[in-house]
């Protein structure tokens, strides 16, 4: 009975977006303010009624209704209770549900957050983002219904694949959602302001929090995913560049460019055009992801059970959208006014500079991406793609971008001085090569990539240091400014952490029996037993090793391999100890012959970093987002 | 100045046009490089009679089948009957693979099923099934009187297979 | 002579026990850790072919282990890298390798995206150049800013009215 509710729930909620998504914008374009006025209660109505069938179906989750089909496919009543509720987005059908709950999670929290923003654009942005809304409704309900009834209901459930039990699974879909379905935000603002012809600065302030709210959210979201490949999939890697993750990293390329874009639109009215249209790309990018992850074109380990019906309405979404997007751009976006006048050594050359570098870096992952695809397509044969030319092509056009990130701080709006920024940049630059030179010899062996990699990330750090001075001794410097500091820190940390993993991480494979240890990055790993243990919903062997450094006891490290009840494929849990500089990761493999094991063990050092640099860049966005005059309109709005 | 307004949508156009082609094609059907090449030689003992042996040079002169396939495999299990029912039309031999497999269990398979092969060749450790391209079973190869490799189906093989491809390519192959 | 070889035997021997009394080294899993080492290079750029995107390395399915098997045989026949790879392109053609092998229908993609730089910085060029040229400079003129002192003027004489 309940389900059905969610049903009927999904079904109101489609006629309510409906709505949302006509009378508002067709009440702006006639200014006609009683159809405008309903954009907001309709945007509230159409959240709570998605709400509660994302409820119901956790419910149902919950307390195990076998009887509905989707909870019959991806749970199971062995299940601890949180991966049970993990499952309700572990498949095709609960992910969508979660993809367009939190789309009007967005919508009802632009409708909350914006009574100072003028009604007619407040309707055009909501109204757009129910039409979005309204498709995706409608993709749901006609082939992606997940309160589907099974009938007779199943005894129990066939369960996740194991791989998706774990806390990884609770966290990575719902924080990459908010940042892929957040950018529809963005997308609205720059769809309001082509509709109602006034492309100005004015969209460009509202829009930049809450894209920056929505890119700070997929920063996090492709971190831990990455972080929870590393862990889970028990063999030390942390990015694959792999057909769905590239679908995550394009779209946050692009929506890097688009808050710099936001930027210098906000501070100087220049860019309009290409901001817009870097708002429309962003989200399209992110509707494609959707796209390529559930229709089949493409094999990854992350696909979802594909359909090619589905991939056929998806594309056909994309097309309306995104179609109807590019042909309102080419329309519209001609009539935008110039800003202000600049030169080329002005802040603005720089960051349009910087996007011209990551929009490049997007477009070849892409490239790499759809290639098998294009060439399929053509009849020309079946090729891969994989990581060794990603890396070919990726790292050479983000080196430019590092050299860039340290000198454009520096620069002033509409004009600077380029002979002051390189005297003050000396400094930058000496440390970036002293630790070029050093730091590898440090760590055992020099090798050029790893010299470039620190020369890269010491030049952006030492850059922000003094930038903070100088900054200091002017006076009080702003969350904004702060925000920028934070999250280019970041990179250079995430680029330290990489360059290190890379360049320096030692891996053995070897047999063991208790008693034996093995050595790596200057610790010793002892086995003492492997013993079977239980678990709900799987039985274990568990490996103890102890972590020495010097003879001195570090940590016990409990590997295990699994055989989950619901599957023939065993499982590695790896063992972790992880610190500031290094991850010791230990991996268990197969029983051998002579009652041995085979044991994988990694050294790798400042992997922590890789990820710890990603939150660094999300709490820059965080504080850049919280400037004081985001929070002035908030308060002008209380009194 | 318009006109560049709409190379985005141009290119969105065209990037369609690529998707909507690809939504039909199957990404996991891989073709094989052997076609048109020589079948790679080997020989190994036969199934049923260990002291005996088999290569491919046996075989030329007349188009014939090669079918891997193996006991464990559920999908072979399945075609059998195909290949049963198309060794009763007798248009050509078909030699079996048996790959990676227990004797007694292959031999079980066909003692159950029938024997559509004229004999089958054991590839205990799956080294044939390498040099074949062989990455799933079951896989099928038409190869005509010189030994050259014209065609090969990854997967059982269905009667409609056997109606629209294999049969008219024995015919054309004589 | 006698004494520094007895001398030198019992040193090894003494260094020996030292060794055995802490915990036994485990044994590299593998049979040569050299040969290991250049299969796993070699492997981590293919494709395990009955995975959903894994590498030949890190895949842990029957294929890929008779693979891996295969590739450490030719390794010690002293086959080239380059051998190795058109073994394994002969038999399961080119979608095995990650590294697209550049021949025509890989142009594109290969010199794609650094056309698409390449095409990016001369448009930005072309862009800033005839951005500049079409803003009007917003410099005042002598007249407007006596204007402009004038007015000034009058707004301070007011205020200090009130």
């Amino acid at each position: 009975m309940i389900p059905e509710f969610g049903h009927y729930a999904l079904i109101l909620a489609l006629c309510i977006a409906i709505i949302q998504g006509t009378l508002p914008l067709v009440g702006a374009h006639q200014s006609r303010r009683e159809w405008i006025m309903l954009a907001r209660p309709a945007a509230q109505t159409v959240f709570l009624l998605l709400g509660i069938a994302f409820v119901i179906l956790a419910w149902s989750f919950y307390s195990n209704d076998f009887s509905v089909l989707y909870v019959a496919e991806h749970s199971n009543s062995q299940m601890p209770v949180i991966y049970r509720l993990g499952a309700v987005w572990g498949g095709h059908e609960g992910s969508l549900l979660l993809w367009v709950f939190l789309l009007s999670t967005w919508t009802f929290l632009v409708a909350l957050l914006s009574k100072a923003l003028d009604e007619f654009m407040v309707a055009r942005v909501i109204g757009v983002l129910g039409l979005v809304t309204t498709g995706l409704l409608l993709f749901v309900i006609a082939t992606s219904n997940p309160f589907e009834r099974l009938l007779p209901a199943a005894q129990d459930g066939r369960s996740l694949n194991p791989l998706l039990q774990d806390p990884g699974l609770v966290f990575h879909p719902p924080m990459l959602y908010m940042g892929y379905v957040g950018f529809s935000v963005a997308f609205a603002f720059a769809i309001a302001s082509l509709l109602s012809g006034r492309l100005d600065a004015a969209w460009a302030r509202w829009s930049r929090p809450w894209t920056t709210a929505a890119w700070v959210f997929l920063t996090l979201g492709i971190a831990l995913g990455s972080w929870w490949a590393y862990y889970e999939l028990g063999w030390g890697g942390w990015w694959f560049w792999d057909p769905v993750e590239n679908a995550s990293f394009i779209p946050w390329l692009v929506g890097t460019a688009l808050l710099h874009s936001l930027a210098v639109t906000e501070k100087r009215g220049g860019f309009k055009s290409w901001t817009v249209l870097l708002a429309i790309t962003a989200f399209s990018l992110s509707l494609l992801g959707t796209f390529l992850v559930r229709s089949g074109v493409l094999t990854s380990v992350h696909a979802f059970a594909t359909d090619p019906t589905r991939g056929v309405f998806i594309l056909i979404f994309l097309v309306l959208v995104v179609g109807s997007s590019l042909t309102l751009y080419a329309w519209r976006a001609p009539k935008s006014t110039l800003g202000g006048k600049f030169s080329l050594t002005s802040r603005e050359t720089f960051i349009l500079l910087g996007n011209v570098f990551l929009v490049v870096s997007a477009a070849s992952v892409l490239l790499g991406t759809l290639y098998p695809l294009l060439i399929d397509a053509l009849h020309l044969g079946k090729i891969s793609v994989g990581p060794p030319y990603f890396n070919s092509v990726f790292v050479p056009i983000m080196i430019p971008l590092l050299v860039l990130m340290g000198i454009g701080p520096w620069t002033s709006w509409k004009n600077s001085n380029l002979l002051d920024v390189i005297k003050r940049l000396w400094i930058a630059a000496l440390v970036a090569v002293i630790a070029a030179a050093l730091i590898p010899f440090a760590m055992g062996e020099f090798t050029w990539l790893s010299s470039l990699g620190f020369l890269l990330a010491f030049w952006v750090i030492t850059s922000g240091v003094l930038q903070i001075i100088r900054q200091a001794k002017a006076g009080k410097p702003t969350r904004s400014f702060i925000g920028m500091q934070v999250a280019h820190l970041g990179i250079a940390v995430f680029t330290i952490g990489v360059t290190m993993v890379g360049a320096y991480q030692e891996e053995k494979d070897v047999r063991m029996l208790a008693g034996e240890s093995v050595s790596v990055g200057g610790y010793d790993i002892q086995l003492q037993s492997v013993r079977p243990v239980p678990g709900p919903n799987y039985k274990a062997m568990q490996g103890t090793f102890l972590l020495t450094r010097n003879g001195k006891l570090e940590a016990t490290m409990y590997p295990e391999k699994r055989n989950y009840f619901s599957s023939t494929m065993p499982m590695t849990e790896a063992a972790i100890d992880a610190s500031l500089t290094r991850d010791i990761y230990i991996s268990l493999g197969e029983e051998l012959d002579d009652k041995a094991w085979a044991v994988r063990v990694y050294y790798k050092p400042f992997v922590d970093w890789i990820w710890g640099g990603c939150v660094l860049m999300a709490l820059g966005g965080l504080l850049a987002m919280s400037d004081k005059r985001y929070r002035m309109k908030l308060k002008k709005v209380a009194a | 100045m318009k006109a560049k307004f709409l190379i985005p949508l141009i290119l969105f156009v065209i990037l369609v046009g690529f998707l909507a082609v690809g939504l039909n094609r199957d990404p996991q059907e891989i073709p094989s490089p052997l076609i048109g090449k020589q079948a790679p030689a080997f020989e190994v003992p036969q199934l049923v009679d260990p002291q005996k042996t088999f290569s491919p040079e046996s075989m030329k002169g007349k188009p014939w089948i090669l079918n891997v396939w193996a006991s464990w495999c559920v999908a072979c299990r399945d075609e059998h009957p195909v290949l049963v029912e198309l060794a009763k039309l007798q248009v050509a031999p078909i030699i079996g693979l048996d790959y990676k497999d227990k004797r007694d269990d292959a031999i079980a398979m066909l003692a159950r099923q029938g024997n559509p092969y004229l004999l089958s060749a054991f590839d205990a450790n799956g080294r044939v099934g390498i040099d074949y391209g062989v990455y799933g079973v079951p896989e099928t190869y038409v190869i005509d009187k010189s030994g050259v490799i014209r065609f090969k189906h990854i997967g059982p093989i269905t009667m409609e297979l056997l109606r629209n491809k294999i049969i008219p390519l024995l015919d054309q192959l004589k | 002579m006698l004494r520094k070889t007895i001398q030198s035997l019992l040193l090894s021997f003494v260094l020996l026990c030292s060794v055995s009394v802490s915990a036994k080294d485990a044994a590299p899993l593998a049979d040569d850790p050299v040969i290991e080492q250049r299969l796993i290079v070699i492997s981590e750029e293919m494709r395990c072919l009955v995975c959903q995107n894994e590498s030949l390395a890190g895949s842990r399915s029957d294929l890929a282990n008779d693979l891996r098997r295969e590739i450490r045989i030719l390794i010690t026949e002293g086959k080239t890298d380059e051998q190795i790879r058109n073994f394994m392109v002969e038999r399961y053609g080119d979608f095995v390798l990650y590294r697209p092998p550049v021949k025509p229908i890989t142009w594109l993609l290969w010199i794609g995206p650094f056309v698409i730089l390449l095409a990016g910085i001369i448009s930005l060029m072309v862009y800033l150049r005839r951005r500049n040229q079409a803003v009007p400079s917003t410099t005042l003129s002598e007249a407007d800013n006596r204007r402009i002192d004038a007015l000034l003027q009058d707004a301070k004489s007011s205020s200090t009215e009130k």
